[in-house]
Order: structure tokens, then C-alpha cells, then sequence
């Protein structure tokens, strides 16, 4: 098993697990997410139970941490791993005609996603590690709300957002269905596994837009 | 027809190449795109120019040998043929084609449209095959029953004739289209079953030691197939492989 993570098919398979669990966690941001929109009080609860239980704290969050790094780098290496393997380029090349855009520039997705990224833990992740760990402010179950409308007054950030979730939609439209072909999963699944990406991969950063939307026109 | 013709033209493997422009007349549409070459040779030898070296031989898409790269597709715009099945009629009059060779790495350009594609000879070597006692008592195949979808399967993956197509329009130069047919078309049978661990294992290796890409399932190489062979083969692989790996 040591050696099938070093071949060519044990990295995709890497990357695959990795991509599978970024989905999971994603789904579960979204779930809690989706209550700011009716009930202030139920995203409050929410959110100070993932902000101030230990084993979220001290175990999934490093975990999750580590998936995204592990993720990112594997995507960047296997990229130039690929790139290193065309050599030439042709003179004229028909992409369109055989596979989808968003099959071929996964990487442009990517990085787009990254760079979101690095704006949503500007925006909350380090203000929260820094409210808990450096601080040591006092516990306020209430201020997980404020916190969040407040970050979509700016129209800048929820058009940025809203941005970086369509090719959030493009990178999970081909990313779902590849990972779990990278995982060897049987055709006789094929029709079940594109139903529900399409209904993941447009559900949720759909959803997640919806937030960002409704929070700067009703605040 | 009157067609323009920019092919690329490359001494041998140590010298750089570039695309050079070609005007050819009197090409008919019932033509194959191979003896439109022809044509375009003979006239480069009455010119005492060199003749565009390129793959070829059945000339019926059953060999694998032709190759090309036909404005910017492998095998040209039509689908589940190989370059030699291809006709001029596809093309109109006063068209520019760009012929290319096959890209990849590990596909090195021998002269002109011809490439090295004895990797895949390497990764063949390397597991492709059963080991039959051939003594005098052999087994008569047709005596072990064999489920129809995995026949059908088997048959569908053994289909592929290695030309290459699939390596040329991955974006990755990804060779698992080939070697996952390769490996499914055995691993099905249950005369694949004694060597199956090894053959996976060592196929893989060996392509991975051929310097050919990851696959990121785009899905191209399906289409480009000449022969259809699916994305399937490639999962099947994958599972082949996780099994394999934790047997071992």
C-alpha cells in the first residue's frame, strides 16, 4: 500500500480523498451558513458550538487545515507533474471539442478558489483566532451574527464572493465526479454520481451566494 | 479541391522543427487524408524535395499506425476513426489544414509527423500478456464460462489498436486510457485472474517510468479514441490497482 501512494493513480487517489473531504466539510459550512438567513439565535448556537468545542477545535480544525493545505499543493504538483509530461505545445489545439472548459483549467478554478481563501480567513478565521487565542476576549455567544452581516455590507466583497463561488460551481462540476473516478468507482454508479453533483455543485455555492446576497440588501 | 497544408516538418530528434506551408491541387474528396499525403509526396519528389515522413501501414483503422494531429484533433474533426479512415470530404475547398505530429514526452518526434510510441511496447512487455501452458492439454477457452457483460467488456477493452490518440489529445499526456484497457481486458477474463496482481502493478509502473501524465478524466481521450474505448477502463484500472497494492 506505500507504493500505491507514490504511483501516478495513488496520488490522484490522494487527491480524490482529500477533495471528497473538503466536500463534506464544505456542506457542513453551508448547513450552518443557510440558518443566518432565518434564525439568528440557531446560527449563533451553531457557530459558538464549532468556535468553542475542543475536539472541533483541536482536531477538525487541523485536520481540515491540513486538508486544504494538502490539497492546494498536491493540485500545484500534479499540475507541473502534467505540464513537464506535454513538453510541446501544438500549433493548433481543439480542447472544446473533446472535454469541458472547466475539465481543462481545474488549476484557473483553483487558484481563483485560493485566493478566495486567503480573503475568508482574512475575514474571519484570523479575527476569530485572534478574538480567542491572542486576545483572550471574553465569550460572547451572540457575536457570531454580527460578525457575519457585517462582513457583506462592502458590495466589493459579496461581488468577490459571489465570483469565486461560480468557479466554485466549475471546479466541483468536474472535480465530484473525477474524484471518484480516481477512486475506481464502478460505471454502474455514473448516473447517480452526475445527478448528485449537479445538485451539490450548483446547490451549494448557489446557496452560499444567496447568503452573501441576502445579507447586504437586508442589512 | 485546392487546400493549404501547414505540416510540421522536423529533421531527426536532435534538431528543432516548425510548421511548413504546402499548396496542393487537384485533391479529390473521396481521398483518404493519407493518400492526400501521397499526393503531396509525389510531388515533393519530382521537386527533389524530401517527402513528409508519416506512420502508416493497414490503411483500414485496424493497425494503429497513423497517427497525426489534424487542425489541432488527433486522427482529424471526424469521431471513432483513425487518420487513414479519414476523407478529404470532410475538409472544403480552400482550406488551411495544420498536420501535427502526436505531443508527448514521452511520444519523442522521429522525423517529421513520426513518433516514437515504443512506450507503449514497454508497458506491454511489462504485464501485458497470460502465461498459457501451451503442452498438448491446454483447456479449450470456450469451456469456462465467461458472464456476457464482462465478455462484452473484455472484448470492448481489447478493441484498442495502441495508437496513441488518447496521449495526444490528453492535456496531460496521460497514457491511462491505454493502459486501462490494456489491464481491463485481462483483469475480466478469468484467464487474467492468475497474474492480475502483477500485471496491474508493473503495467502502472512502467508507465509511470515512460514520464506519460496523470489522468484528470476530461474525458478527451474517450472521444478521440478511434475505437471508443471508455473512461471506465481507467476507474477499473484504479480499483485493479488499490487491490493489488493491498494484496501485495
Amino acid at each position: 500500500m506505500k507504493n500505491f501512494l507514490f504511483t501516478s493513480i495513488g496520488k490522484k487517489f490522494a487527491m480524490a480523498i482529500s477533495a471528497i473531504f473538503l466536500m463534506i466539510f464544505l456542506l457542513q459550512h453551508f448547513l450552518i451558513n443557510i440558518t443566518s438567513v432565518f434564525s439568528p439565535d440557531i446560527f449563533n448556537m451553531l457557530s459558538h458550538f464549532m468556535g468553542t468545542n475542543p475536539l472541533v477545535q483541536f482536531a477538525l480544525q487541523p485536520i481540515l487545515i491540513f486538508g486544504v493545505i494538502f490539497h492546494f499543493i498536491m493540485g500545484f504538483y500534479l499540475e507541473i507533474q502534467n505540464r513537464s509530461a506535454t513538453k510541446y505545445e501544438y500549433h493548433k489545439e481543439k480542447g472544446g471539442a473533446n472535454s469541458t472548459w472547466m475539465s481543462r483549467n481545474m488549476i484557473w478554478s483553483g487558484l481563483v478558489i485560493l485566493s478566495f481563501l486567503v480573503l475568508h480567513f482574512i475575514d474571519f478565521w484570523i479575527p476569530e483566532m485572534n478574538y480567542k487565542y491572542v486576545e483572550f476576549l471574553p465569550d460572547d455567544p451572540n457575536r457570531y451574527y454580527h460578525e457575519l452581516v457585517e462582513k457583506f455590507e462592502m458590495p466589493w466583497r459579496v461581488i468577490f464572493y459571489c465570483v469565486s463561488f461560480v468557479l466554485l460551481a466549475m471546479h466541483l462540476l468536474h472535480g465530484f465526479s473525477s474524484a471518484l473516478k480516481s477512486m475506481g468507482t464502478n460505471k454502474s454508479y455514473a448516473s447517480s454520481i452526475k445527478t448528485f453533483s449537479y445538485i451539490y455543485s450548483i446547490g451549494v455555492p448557489l446557496g452560499f451566494c444567496f447568503i452573501a446576497i441576502f445579507h447586504h440588501l437586508t442589512h | 479541391m485546392k487546400l493549404k497544408l501547414k505540416i510540421w516538418r522536423q529533421k531527426n530528434s536532435e534538431t528543432r522543427g516548425s510548421i511548413v506551408e504546402y499548396e496542393i491541387n487537384n485533391i479529390s474528396p473521396d481521398m483518404s487524408f493519407l493518400e492526400m499525403l501521397d499526393v503531396l509526396n509525389a510531388e515533393l519528389i519530382l521537386k527533389d524535395e524530401d517527402p513528409v515522413s508519416f506512420d502508416h501501414d493497414c490503411r483500414e483503422g485496424i493497425c494503429g499506425s497513423c497517427s497525426l494531429f489534424i487542425n489541432g484533433q488527433a486522427h482529424g474533426p471526424d469521431r471513432r476513426i483513425t487518420t487513414c479512415q479519414l476523407h478529404m470530404r470532410k475538409f472544403k475547398d480552400g482550406d488551411t489544414i495544420f498536420i501535427e505530429p502526436f505531443r508527448a514526452k514521452a511520444f519523442p518526434v522521429i522525423k517529421d509527423l513520426v513518433v516514437d510510441r515504443s512506450a507503449f511496447d514497454r508497458i506491454q512487455h511489462s504485464g501485458g500478456y497470460i502465461s498459457v501452458n501451451t503442452s498438448g492439454n491446454t483447456q479449450d477457452a470456450n469451456s469456462i464460462p465467461i458472464n456476457k457483460d464482462d465478455a462484452d467488456d473484455a472484448f470492448d477493452a481489447a478493441t484498442c489498436i495502441g495508437c496513441g490518440a488518447c496521449v495526444a489529445t490528453c492535456k496531460n499526456s496521460s497514457a491511462m486510457l491505454f493502459v486501462g484497457a490494456k489491464v481491463s481486458q485481462y483483469s475480466l477474463l478469468p484467464q487474467g485472474q492468475t497474474e492480475a496482481s502483477r500485471r496491474v502493478i508493473n503495467m502502472v509502473n512502467q508507465m509511470d517510468l515512460e514520464g506519460f501524465g496523470n489522468c484528470s478524466n476530461t474525458g478527451a481521450c474517450e472521444v478521440e479514441c478511434p475505437k471508443g474505448i471508455s473512461l471506465d477502463n481507467i476507474a477499473r484500472m484504479n480499483r485493479e490497482l488499490m487491490k493489488a497494492s493491498i494484496k501485495k
